[in-house]
């Protein structure tokens, strides 16, 4: 089997937010504070796979996704793409990094500017780059239109986002990111807030063109059902950091994580008759202001023993393809 | 035994500008003393606005336009605010989606307790604090957190508060709409082994409103299937999943990835829903059936009874499981 | 601007009254009464009968079939007067909303946007000149810069700059934040791109309600203004002038000196108000459904 490209490589990744504070919260505590959303994660993506990165609300996923396209510069770490340092770049370079890096984000009904015609907003992307002009722009932003199933091109191109549904308005964000060709595109939830009978749509949509273009995903939920039908590689994240990696297959048959085999039980699944599994499970997230000592998830661990809170475990090689961060192995 | 809840025929409808919104077309279901009806639906589905009824708390410009329901034997349909507040929060308790608005950010929770007991028994102060604490351990918030207020408390707490003040009167029905959608999957499974503990332990009834059938199915003995206003099938919860009689809940089944299944093919259904102020004259899911024919399009199907707890709104049955 | 904040609970409670169908009819009469007044103002020595500054009859006279609203006080039509001065108002009026208009929303636009010290120091300013009560701040203005129509026009200009400021000002900052123009940021939108593609169309739909009220102010402003004898020279036609020449005869009863450049003021306002409604309601396309 030929070895895929790397197509991005991120390297002990950190973020921390400074927690805002009033005049006098400042003046009694002197102390700043972090939210430490990203802490040091690292993690490789090849050509042509969907990488599922997987956690909770408040584990970093988003900020991750977030770093990874440059919205937010990092505190901290590395971001690679194609071989080439991207982690502070600036001004037109960074826009250039834009044709090849691209994000559809969770909500459809924030993320178009209501004030644009879908026509407009597909076409933007082209103008800002100048890639193409006047009858040419437009001839493109129809196929893409049509080609992301909103047709007749014709009629959707005068639309408001007001006059379409949830769904559609998705549609036209991928349009959106897709219409420069990128190479790697983000997904942040892009079906979480979609019509359950209508999700299966968006992800047969993106897949397609994954196909097509030999497309890099890296697709942000916090629903493993949805990472196992979509995903090659799976990373689950626990409050910013990375606790488990590997191959779909790998991470489903055999987990190795506590957290991890908590998630899977504690997923529901159409089928009244299954058996109930018990979590082994106490607590609840902790804040990532003042995040466990050693390993994070030591407090709410039936495992924990006294290293857990002393050291932090690296993530170590368990199997073929299947990494794990944890004192256990 | 009688019901304790039946549902005849109620229409509940939103008079806008555009016209008249059906949100709820013609429904009529029951549950027994102690089950829990699993009511789903997507969005527009009329689910909520059904939850939100049988409480009557549908507000202008939304009404009930007709129909019966019937709480423990007694139409309450047509019962004033002043009948309806005793009911509320003592008899039927509704829980929301919302950790963050359905608590009363200015008071400490124990307070909140207390004056929800004392609103509807007249027990001195003190005993309404002993009831209060017993409430807050039974829904696993430490006793000693009372006085704390809700923004000090995680969106799971602040679930299990809400859940303390439904049950705190020993309501015989509990509806909780979209209660776990904005929790943490794991949070989520932590609150629902609490409410299915809850409900043995009260004998509660519960109508469990949610878009996620997977989470219904953990839950619910009975699933009623809304679309487009309607009930389209409702059945007890093992045959639901095992043999989905509608097209839509067949469809639905379809499009849900299912963790524990490998080399799952996901479908959806094409097409979308109708539009609820000037609905078609035949099943309203018609246009997305892969299964329609022609009378599908020109009359409304009947609320069929399969067999004794199984009914389905289709052409297809006629009164025997077979398909026609 | 107490009487601002009265026309707004006004038009509320009309709202509250009447159905939606209702409140449409007014939009209509407002943009009617403002049109007449224009029309009136741009063909005014085509329809007034006699010229206004000058003598034309007797001092005083009542209303008659010679003159349609009697004379004044130096015996001039009152009739003229009134039409002229719709001239004044509109052109003082229009000049003031759109100094102010211009500059508090273009400072509100870069301010937000930039943040920073930039922000923090047009803010204060913006802030002071706030709250400083309006008309004491035209009567300075208008004393200091000495009378004349654009100098009045500045004098009223300034009093709402800061209004227009404030409320784009808090637009853009709640706006900057917003997911879709996160996303223009992601497509590699430059800031410019930004502000007036993304930010300044959603800021729009908003000003129209500030500019009826900032409209129907100006003229009551201006009225004011004339009426203490600052703003415009002497015989220039102007309503507050005249309603206050005219003042001094109520007492003997001699009313339509006063009671017609009055009435002027209270439509041109009135008008103003009804319109500012009807172009929210165009302005935002969702609604319009």
């Amino acid at each position: 089997m030929m070895e895929r490209k790397v197509e991005l490589k991120v390297v002990n990744l950190k973020k921390y937010f400074p927690v805002q504070k009033s005049f006098l919260e400042r003046l009694l505590s002197g102390k700043i504070e972090y939210v430490q959303a990203v802490n040091r994660i690292s993690f490789e993506v090849r050509r042509g796979e969907v990488f599922g990165l997987v956690g909770e609300s408040g584990c970093g996923k988003t900020t991750t996704g977030r770093l990874i396209t440059r919205l937010i510069e990092p505190t901290e770490g590395k971001i690679i793409f194609k071989g080439e340092d991207v982690t502070f770049i600036q001004g037109e370079r960074l826009r250039e990094f834009r044709k090849y890096v691209q994000i559809i984000f969770q909500n459809p009904y924030a993320s178009l500017n209501p004030r644009m015609r879908i026509g407009e907003a597909t076409a933007h992307p082209l103008e800002i780059h100048g890639i193409a002009t006047g009858e040419r722009k437009k001839k493109m932003v129809f196929e893409m239109l049509e080609k992301v199933g909103l047709e007749p091109a014709k009629k959707f191109y005068d639309l408001y986002p007001f006059e379409l549904s949830g769904g559609q308005r998705q549609r036209v964000a991928i349009a959106r990111a897709m219409i420069l060709n990128p190479e790697l595109v983000v997904a942040d939830e892009p079906i979480s807030m979609i019509d359950v009978s209508l999700r299966a749509k968006i992800l047969e949509l993106m897949l397609m063109l994954k196909e097509e273009r030999n497309l890099t995903y890296v697709f942000i939920t916090h629903d493993l059902a949805v990472a196992k039908y979509i995903s090659d590689w799976i990373g689950i994240m626990y409050l910013g950091e990375i606790v488990e990696i590997g191959r779909k297959e790998q991470i489903f048959s055999t987990p190795y994580h506590p957290y991890t085999k908590a998630l899977l039980s504690a997923i529901p699944v159409p089928d009244p008759k299954r058996e109930k599994k018990d979590i082994k499970l106490k607590g609840e997230v902790p804040s990532s202001i003042n995040p466990p000592s050693g390993c994070r998830f030591h407090p709410r661990c039936s495992f924990a023993k006294d290293k857990c809170s002393n050291l932090k475990p690296s993530l170590k090689m368990v199997d073929k393809d299947h990494y794990v961060a944890c004192h256990l192995y | 035994m009688k019901n304790l809840l039946t549902i005849q025929d109620l229409r509940v409808y939103y008079y806008l500008r555009e016209g008249a919104v059906r949100a709820v077309d013609g429904v009529s279901f029951f549950m027994k003393r102690g089950e829990t009806v699993g009511l789903v639906g997507e969005s527009g589905s009329g689910k909520s606005t059904l939850g939100l009824s049988i409480l009557k708390l549908v507000s202008s410009p939304g009404k009930i336009v007709s129909g019966k329901i019937l709480f423990n034997g007694n139409d309450i349909a047509g019962w004033n605010e002043k009948k309806m507040r005793l009911l509320r929060g003592s008899r039927i308790s509704m829980v929301f989606q919302d950790p963050m608005t359905s608590l009363n950010p200015l008071m400490r929770i124990e307070e909140h307790l207390v004056e929800t007991i004392r609103t509807h028994q007249k027990i001195p102060k003190a005993e309404a604090k002993k009831k209060a604490s017993l409430l807050l351990n039974e829904v696993g918030i430490p006793p000693e957190r009372g006085g704390d207020y809700p923004h000090q408390f995680s969106g799971g707490m602040r679930q299990r508060i809400g859940i303390a003040l439904a049950i705190a009167l020993n309501p015989d029905l509990l509806i909780a709409d979209e209660f776990t959608s904005s929790l943490d999957v794991i949070v989520q499974f932590q609150i629902l082994n609490l409410m299915k503990k809850l409900k043995a332990s009260h004998q509660m009834g519960l109508i469990f409103i949610s878009h996620d059938i997977s989470l219904v199915s953990e839950i619910a003995d009975r699933i009623a299937l809304m679309y487009a206003g309607q009930i389209v099938e409702f059945a007890p919860a093992d045959i639901f999943f095992s043999e989905p009689l509608h097209p839509y809940s067949e469809g639905l089944l379809n499009s849900v990835p299912n963790i524990e299944l490998s080399d799952q093919k996901l479908n959806y259904i094409p097409g979308m829903p109708p539009d609820l102020v000037r609905p078609p004259d035949g099943c309203r899911f018609y246009p997305r059936c892969p299964y329609g024919e022609d009378i599908c399009r020109r009359k409304e199907p009947p609320l069929v009874q399969i067999e004794k707890e199984h009914m389905v709104k289709c052409f297809r049955y006629d009164g025997k499981k077979s398909r026609t | 601007m107490k009487y601002s904040i009265s026309r707004f609970i006004v038009s509320n409670i009309i709202k509250n009254i009447f159905p939606r169908k209702g409140t449409e009819y007014f939009v209509l009469v407002g943009f009617i009464l403002v049109l007449l007044i224009i029309l009136m103002a741009i063909f005014a020595p085509f329809i007034a009968p006699y010229d206004p500054i000058k003598k034309v009859g007797e001092i005083l006279e009542r209303p008659s079939g010679k003159f349609l609203l009697g004379t004044d006080g130096l015996g001039r039509d009152v009739l003229s007067r009134i039409i002229f001065g719709a001239r004044t108002a509109v052109l003082v009026t229009f000049l003031a909303v759109s100094i102010s208009l211009s500059f508090g929303v273009l400072l509100g636009l870069l301010s937000g946007y930039t943040g920073g010290k930039f922000d923090t120091v047009f803010s204060l300013v913006m802030d002071a000149m706030y709250s400083f009560p309006g008309l004491i701040l035209a009567i300075v203005l208008a004393a200091m810069l000495g009378p004349g129509i654009l100098n009045t026009a500045m004098a009223i200009a300034v009093i709402y700059t800061p209004t227009y400021f404030r409320m784009v000002r808090g637009l853009v900052l709640s706006l900057k934040e917003s997911l879709f123009v996160e996303a223009a940021r992601a497509i590699g939108a430059k800031d410019r791109t930004i502000v007036f593609k993304y930010i300044f169309p959603n800021v729009i739909s908003s000003i129209p309600i500030v500019l009826s009220l900032n409209a129907a102010d100006a003229v009551l402003t201006l009225a004011a203004l004339s009426f203490l004898g600052l703003g415009l020279p002497a015989p220039t036609p102007d309503w507050g002038f005249d309603l206050r020449a005219g003042h001094a005869y109520l007492a003997s009863r001699i009313w339509w000196p006063s009671t017609f450049p009055g009435l002027m003021i209270v439509i041109l306002t009135l008008g103003f108000s009804l319109l500012g409604e009807g172009l929210n309601e165009i302005l935002n396309p969702e609604l319009r459904r």
